[in-house]
């Protein structure tokens, strides 16, 4: 790391202290100024400066953090607990670095993918709530304060819920999945910001740190705390896409924009189990009967359904987006499985997979969009003989699906191992089994694609056999940097997993 | 309003909403007075940027209910009031990026003067001006969208 460090020389001192309220305020200033620029080449190539500009303030951040601590920002000079407070610690920075990559990461994609599925008056206005969702994330993700997370879980659901809807274009299924995901969401914010009103009721805060001392100074507190959490779960349970809590997302990903779902598959649901982290373990403590009582029946119990039903629903999909969708709630699973079990190594495994399955699903998605982009793919039975047709897509493709199933030597094999070992430790042996069998399902439907890919033959058009026609390189380079990212971390995982580990130190204390 | 039928009948008195038209001819630059008392109000009581832009606009919806959606669309043209959201945001936001040149938090008003309770005044003024700005334009451009999605009701309906 301390090589690492030499990088913050680099960094102005002003981007390190004011870097915290930078990084929400430069999308959401950017976003009102793109959503009356009439060009849409300049909207592009704004949206990737800004984005750029975001990672590495992000990065700066959280190498600042590792290097000084948890660091707090005041924002407006009013300090907390009265004024709202913008916060960097180990538990945050990495999912920071996490929103600003994969939003770069899906801008460089989106310069082909937006051209042919966005009308051109439309392109100002995608990017512009493009920027909007990413400062909502990185705002709720950042922010110290609990109503405040709701304000951003709005600003960026309502323009998650515009983006979805601009996959009309394409696919008119996109509105009624948009209007799915519209009520389903909204239901979920209600239910967040009525928990947060009964926390309120209950400590006189709004302040996460402050609550979380109260609530202490209480012993866990009254009924009214009681509620106030399984509300606070239930509403991001919804936004998460917990098992009997995710119709909405095989719609929402198959029928938006294809940029729009890899950043939404390797985003939102993840910023929402962030916050399922900051309230059970921060605001919240396990030691807490109503807390552990949570933790085991609702998220080990839906988290281990999820991971079996939804993984089976996936191997009959015939849709390949949403297919992934199902198994996105399936890994979900998986998250919510380590932080059920509620050891440090369980919910470091836990928050280790979020990141991986971030970049896992960005690619996987970024591969598929490329597919939908050259020969208009979208069923399971459509893949045969693109491991021909499509080489170094179906290559990327297939890298990132043996992560997903967690083959050796790919990120996807590290968090599930760390999962395993966790959930061993802790005595819970037929989580392992539930693990190991979800993985069997998880080759089952992955595998299912690969074969047609690699051992039928380019189907005929016309009576010609279909050519190599790989997909244009602004699309290969996100998804082969996805791919990639994914070997790095299984082989060289010491960063990401430190970085794991830290967080669920900051959360439950060491051992 | 250059219809000669309808230029006829209000000549023979027989405009069925001339009660409406003279009243809220009346009433519109009362609202709209009211929402400038309230928005500058808001440093010293109950009032604000927020409900300042909707009482401003509810003053603009008036006037279209009972001139019509085109005449209020000529008066506030929907081109400006999607320049006027962006603008509002951008006052707000850009108020905390000169907060930031001059120094200070984002958002901080006591860097704006010399005087750190100056500052404060300045500041929040700024601010719910923006929320005032977007407010309204917001609350117009909701109505234009409902509006403007059937055909407006005819005299005859009445």
């Amino acid at each position: 790391m301390p090589v690492m460090f030499s990088v913050l020389e680099l960094m102005p001192d002003w981007l390190l202290t004011h870097g915290p309220a930078f990084l929400m305020a430069l999308p959401l200033l950017m976003a009102a100024i793109m959503a009356v620029l009439p060009n849409k080449r300049v909207a592009w190539f704004t949206t990737f400066i800004v984005t750029s500009i975001l990672t590495i303030t992000a990065f700066a951040l959280a190498l600042y953090n590792a290097k000084v601590g948890t660091t707090i920002y005041k924002m407006g000079g009013w300090a907390p607990p009265h004024g709202i407070s913008l916060v960097i610690d180990a538990l945050n920075a990495p999912v920071l670095v996490l929103i600003a990559l994969m939003s770069l990461i899906t801008v460089v994609y989106a310069m082909p993918a937006t051209v042919a599925e966005i009308k051109p008056n439309k392109r100002a206005p995608f990017y512009a709530a493009f920027l909007l969702c990413v400062a909502g994330l990185l705002g709720m993700v950042i922010t110290g304060d609990a109503f405040n997370v709701f304000v951003f879980l709005e600003v960026s659901s309502i323009s998650t819920y515009v983006l979805v809807a601009m996959g009309a274009a394409r696919d008119r299924r996109a509105l009624s999945a948009a209007y799915n995901y519209l009520i389903l969401g909204s239901i979920g914010a209600t239910f967040f910001v009525i928990g947060i009103g009964f926390l309120y009721m209950e400590t006189g805060t709004l302040n996460m740190a402050d609550m979380a001392r109260i609530l202490a100074d209480l012993d866990g507190g009254s009924r009214v705390a009681k509620v106030a959490f399984a509300f606070i779960v239930i509403g991001l349970g919804l936004k998460l896409a917990m098992f009997p809590l995710h119709t909405w997302l095989p719609g929402a990903y198959a029928y938006a924009p294809t940029p729009v779902t890899v950043f939404l598959a390797s985003t939102a649901t993840k910023a929402a189990l962030y916050l399922l982290l900051r309230f059970t373990f921060f605001v919240f403590d396990p030691s807490y009967a109503y807390v552990a009582d949570g933790l085991l029946y609702i998220l080990v119990g839906m988290g281990v359904i999820g991971m079996v039903f939804a993984s089976l629903q996936a191997i009959f999909q015939t849709d390949a987006r949403r297919m992934l969708a199902f198994s996105s709630v399936a890994q979900v699973g998986y998250m919510l499985l380590g932080i059920g079990i509620a050891t440090t190594a369980s919910v470091a495994a836990g928050y280790l997979h979020l990141i991986n399955h971030a970049i896992i699903k960005g690619g996987l998605f970024i591969a598929l969009g490329a597919m939908w982009y050259r020969f208009g793919i979208t069923r399971t039975e459509d893949f045969q003989g693109l491991g021909k047709t499509m080489p170094l897509t179906m290559g990327a493709f297939t890298v990132l699906g043996l992560s997903l199933i967690g083959v050796p030597f790919t990120a996807g094999f590290v968090s599930k191992v760390n999962l395993a070992s966790a959930a061993a430790d802790a005595g819970w042996w037929w989580a392992v089994g539930i693990i190991m069998l979800t993985s069997i399902l998880a080759l089952v439907y992955i595998g299912r694609v690969l074969l047609l890919a690699y051992f039928q033959s380019p189907p005929q058009v016309n009576g010609e056999t279909v050519i190599r026609n790989e997909a244009p390189i602004m699309m290969l380079i996100p998804m082969w940097v996805c791919a990639l990212a994914s070997v790095f971390i299984g082989v060289k995982s010491d960063a990401v997993v430190g970085a794991s580990i830290r967080a669920a130190e900051l959360l439950l204390g060491a051992g | 309003m250059s219809d000669p039928d309808r230029d006829l009948e209000r000549m023979l008195g027989r405009d069925p909403h001339v009660v409406l038209r003279v009243i809220s001819k009346f009433l519109i630059p009362l609202i709209a007075l009211f929402a400038l008392y309230v928005q500058f109000h808001g440093d010293y009581g109950p009032g604000g940027g927020f409900q300042a832009g909707v009482i401003l606009a509810a003053s603009v919806i008036l006037y279209a209910l009972v001139f019509g959606l085109k005449a209020a669309k000529a008066a506030f043209p929907p081109r400006l009031i999607r320049y006027g959201m962006t603008l509002g945001v951008l006052l707000y936001g850009g108020t905390g990026v000169v907060t930031w040149f001059l120094g200070g938090e984002f958002l901080n008003y006591s860097v704006l003067a010399h005087d750190a309770s100056h500052g404060q005044h300045y500041g929040i003024l700024a601010v719910e001006l923006g929320v005032l700005v977007t407010v309204t334009s917001v609350m117009i451009a909701i109505f234009y969208a409902f509006g403007s999605r059937q055909p407006e009701t005819s005299n005859e309906d009445w």
